[in-house]
């Protein structure tokens, strides 16, 4: 679809040592974290809004696809390039443009990694709160782009909540502005928040900038060890209940636990059958009544131990324990099918006990982590697909899961998105008069589908 | 002479292989990809391309090697692995595969003979006594270290060490006997001690018969054979590897002592592979650093007496010691020497950038990681720099010259050696 032509054209926009069509370049770039591949004709290398622009163009006037992409470490598939056309790397736009320390914003390129950003802005006592799993090396335009979120926003909310305006190429190649950087701001639509989150179908971030808040002074880690779910999760409704937001409340099941136990330093016990890892912030002298206030409203639900970290390394330590889970779970099985459900955080111990039925009836290992605090469990249904059966359990599996997600009045995904895994299910929460909704704005948008197209909407939902 | 088991291929990692998930922490670590954020340079994009040769998708064409050609082999990927995924052993089979389909091209024809053969490695030295570097330049088609340094690639400005007018292993016995009750240690030394510093090797010695250790130095021992594995020559690695076994397999030897990192990691990691003696003779390798400390030197040390004038000295982790959890003992030396004023650098466990063959083939590349070293060492005001690794000794000054600036690189040993030796006048 891509012929010579089209190549030059490409070459001219970005340069040439900026496209690839060669076969060993594309496979390094056909995956993400989902591990699905499909193979781009091109992988094109953009520096620029302008570039982006012009590759777009191309694109409409020849039809071609294109996939904007980070660091491809996305978690549903939202940046492999599923029909061919280009994959566009941004990961080179990767300058952070200024700090504003008086007005308390800052404006980034989208491939600013998100823990650059973070340490750059903590040097100067502010703070940017999101803190996705992968924030040492995901990017800070994929994280706007599929609202990327983590422990710390049962506290300070996700990653919507800190976008003050962006700068956005249109599918058809207009580069346009959304918001500002003032606090407040209502002219007009809020495309902002239309983008936040629009999966790279409705335009490319090409800037974005960012409200930042004042670095709370200190923080105490918590690590609480339960000798069973249940007990974890109803101290996790206490805690919420006590008025008590603590700045994360992660929790582990047995099998979570399991796989991580010897992936650091810090020692579990054999009867530990689900942790807690909560973390406070704020002033030092208020740390220590929060955390002992913490402490005592969860000692009735069967707690084995409590360490509290005494410096940075040891929360660290507890940090690892918590982020080994998601790249370790291969040791259970091959394949890993992984959904991040959200529900009222009330309902987190219902949902446990749904997890649990469905993981015996279905009989395949679910294995549950994550955000306890704001009711978004990750969910991971391991197979090996490599034995018959196996995925249709998995099917049965997830619609299961998705199932008593949304009895409980839950929602599909809390931060990782629809992309291409989880876009057969759009339906069962979305009636049709909302997808067609969406629909229409994204065919109005991009007439042509060229930007990540076959993402969200199945194939079978388009209009 | 006695069978020993092969380098494995590359069919043997796809268990290993599978176990990456693609989650991306490759990319937080990799100091290839933070100066060129592109996929293929990382350990994501490099184990899918041993992934898709093995499967058929892709072909050994130019830009494969290309790709496979730019990796430091300085493992942190494989370190900082949630999955442990072995990634520098699967990119030295994927350049063993390449070897195998395509022969030596891209990856150093020249050093499969050289390295391999003492004779003329003697050559060598004894060219190097005569036309020293401006011989290098113009290294002969068969030529020693011509691997790590083939004269095609190497730029008119680099900085690279003279070879040494007599090679270490020429100046010492094969036996120096130590105190009754003290360990027997083989020293290895490695080519670059062994040719090109030999007084690091000297060093050596002098911290050795401090503690009253006996020491052996074998003649036949040879490369420890990490620029083959980095060049993809797994006949040589081999070859390199039985020579060494048979050096070091007739000595009662409590410990094989390296004061190389490269050699330590080549060492070990080959030996392992050969079969269940081979991985007896691995298990005795040992830094240098870790045994000293181990055996007691910081105590000894602690009745040095106080230095008059101190010099500000800094340390860079060799990936091979980091890798291996080895950044405590060199550290602890360098403290405990009276005349050192130590100050941390700024990411002094990142790699220097050198990597053996890729620093010849990626010169530029090269450059740019060791320009953000050379800036670290310049924001700590130290004079010197001291590391455990000739290599990234070598690389270092490279980098420090290129950016202008005076610091001197040194090796934790000289320091050592030059603190004892005042111990020894003023007895």
């Amino acid at each position: 679809m891509l012929d010579k032509k089209i190549i030059k054209s490409l070459e001219s926009i970005v340069g040439r040592e900026n496209v690839s069509t060669e076969k060993a370049d594309l496979v390094c770039y056909s995956f993400d974290a989902t591990q699905q591949r499909c193979l781009a004709e091109a992988v094109v290398h953009a520096h620029s809004a302008e570039e982006v622009s012009r590759v777009l163009q191309l694109a409409n006037a020849e039809r071609f696809p294109v996939y904007p992409r980070g660091a491809g470490s996305g978690f549903s598939g939202g940046s492999i390039p599923t029909e061919g056309g280009v994959a566009l790397v941004l990961q080179g736009m990767d300058k952070i443009l200024r700090i504003d320390e008086e007005n308390m914003v800052a404006e980034v390129e989208p491939g600013v990694v998100t823990e650059t950003f973070q340490e750059a802005v903590e040097e100067k006592g502010l703070f940017y709160p999101p803190d996705p799993a992968s924030l040492k090396f995901s990017t800070l335009g994929g994280n706007v782009a599929e609202c990327a979120g983590g422990p710390r926003c049962v506290k300070y909310g996700v990653t919507r909540d800190y976008i003050l305006g962006l700068e956005v190429v249109t599918p058809t190649g207009d580069i346009i502005r959304t918001g500002g950087q003032t606090m407040k701001g209502v002219v007009g639509y809020d495309l902002t928040r239309l983008m936040v989150g629009s999966e790279g179908t409705l335009g490319v971030i090409t800037k974005i900038i960012i409200k930042l808040i004042p670095l709370p002074p200190a923080k105490k880690t918590m690590l609480v060890i339960f000798d069973s779910i249940r007990g974890a999760s109803k101290a996790v409704s206490q805690i919420i209940l006590g008025k008590i937001i603590p700045t994360t409340l992660e929790f582990m099941d047995s099998t979570s636990i399991d796989v991580v136990r010897n992936a650091t330093d810090v020692v579990i016990p054999e009867e530990a059958k689900a942790i807690l890892v909560i973390e406070v912030d704020g002033e030092e002298e208020l740390l220590e009544k929060q955390a002992a206030r913490i402490l005592e409203i969860v000692t009735p639900f069967g707690v084995v131990e409590t360490r509290v970290a005494r410096d940075q390394a040891e929360a660290e330590d507890i940090w690892k324990l918590r982020r080994s889970i998601s790249p370790s779970l291969r040791q259970v099985n091959p394949n890993k099918f992984n959904e991040d459900i959200c529900v009222p955080r009330s309902k987190i111990p219902d949902m446990i006990l749904e997890l649990e039925r469905i993981s015996k009836e279905v009989a395949v290992p679910i294995i549950n982590f994550g955000h306890a605090g704001d009711g978004n469990i990750h969910v991971n249904v391991m197979v090996d697909c490599s034995v018959p059966g196996e995925e249709e359990k998995v099917d049965r599996a997830l619609e299961e899961i998705f199932k008593a997600t949304l009895a409980l009045g839950g929602t599909l995904s809390g931060e990782h998105g629809i992309g291409i895994t989880k876009a057969p299910f759009l339906g069962m929460e979305l009636n049709n008069p909302t997808i067609k909704y969406m629909q229409t704005i994204k065919k109005a948008l991009d007439p042509n589908n060229i930007l990540n197209p076959g993402k969200i909407f199945s194939a079978s939902g388009q209009v | 002479m006695k069978e020993l088991k092969k380098q494995p291929e590359l069919k043997d990692y796809a268990d290993d292989i599978k176990q990456c998930v693609k989650c991306g922490t490759c990319h937080a670590y990799c100091p290839i990809f933070d100066q060129e954020k592109r996929e293929p340079m990382v350990a994501r994009g490099k184990v899918t391309l041993a992934q898709t040769l093995l499967n058929g998708e892709v072909e050994i064409d130019k830009r494969f090697m290309e790709n496979i050609s730019k990796c430091l082999l300085c493992g942190t990927c494989a370190d900082k692995c949630p999955n442990l995924v072995p990634v520098d052993e699967i990119v030295m089979a994927s350049r063993r595969e390449i070897a195998k389909r395509k022969g030596l091209t891209l990856f150093g024809t020249g050093l499969s003979t050289t390295l391999k053969s003492p004779a003329l490695m003697k050559l060598m030295l004894w060219l190097g006594k005569t036309f020293s570097w401006l011989v290098f330049r113009k290294v002969p088609e068969k030529s020693g270290l011509r691997l790590r340094f083939p004269a095609p690639y190497i730029k008119r400005d680099r900085t690279i060490p003279k070879i040494a007018p007599n090679s270490f292993r020429d100046q010492h016995p094969e036996f120096i006997p130590g105190d009754k009750d003290k360990p027997q240690v083989v020293f290895f030394t490695g080519c670059m001690v062994n040719f090109m510093y030999p007084h690091i090797g000297d060093a050596a010695i002098r911290a050795l018969k401090f503690l009253g250790i006996n020491i052996h130095i074998p003649k036949e021992q040879g490369c420890c054979g990490v620029p083959a594995l980095s060049s993809g020559d797994g006949a040589t690695v081999d070859e390199l590897t039985r020579r060494n076994f048979n050096a070091l397999a007739g000595i009662e030897a409590d410990y094989i002592v390296t004061a190389c990192a490269s050699c330590n990691a080549g060492l070990r990691g080959n030996l392992k592979k050969t079969g269940e003696e081979g991985a007896v003779l691995a298990a005795k390798v040992i830094d240098i650093h870790r045994f000293l400390v181990d055996q007691g030197l910081g105590g000894k040390l602690a009745e040095l007496p106080p230095a008059e004038d101190k010099v500000r000295v800094t340390y860079h982790d060799p990936c091979h010691l980091r890798n291996q959890g080895i950044t405590r003992e060199p550290r602890a030396i360098l403290h405990a020497l009276p005349a050192v004023e130590f100050v941390e650098m700024k990411n002094a466990d990142q790699c220097c950038g050198l990597g053996g063959t890729f620093s010849v083939y990626h010169y530029g590349m090269s450059q740019k990681i060791g320009a953000k070293k050379a800036a670290a060492i310049a924001q700590t005001d130290a004079r010197l720099v001291a590391t455990a690794c000739p290599g990234c000794m070598m690389q270092l000054l490279d980098s420090i010259n290129h950016a202008g600036q005076d610091q001197q690189v040194c090796h934790v040993l000289e320091l050592l050696a030059s603190e004892l030796e005042k111990l020894d006048t003023g007895k």
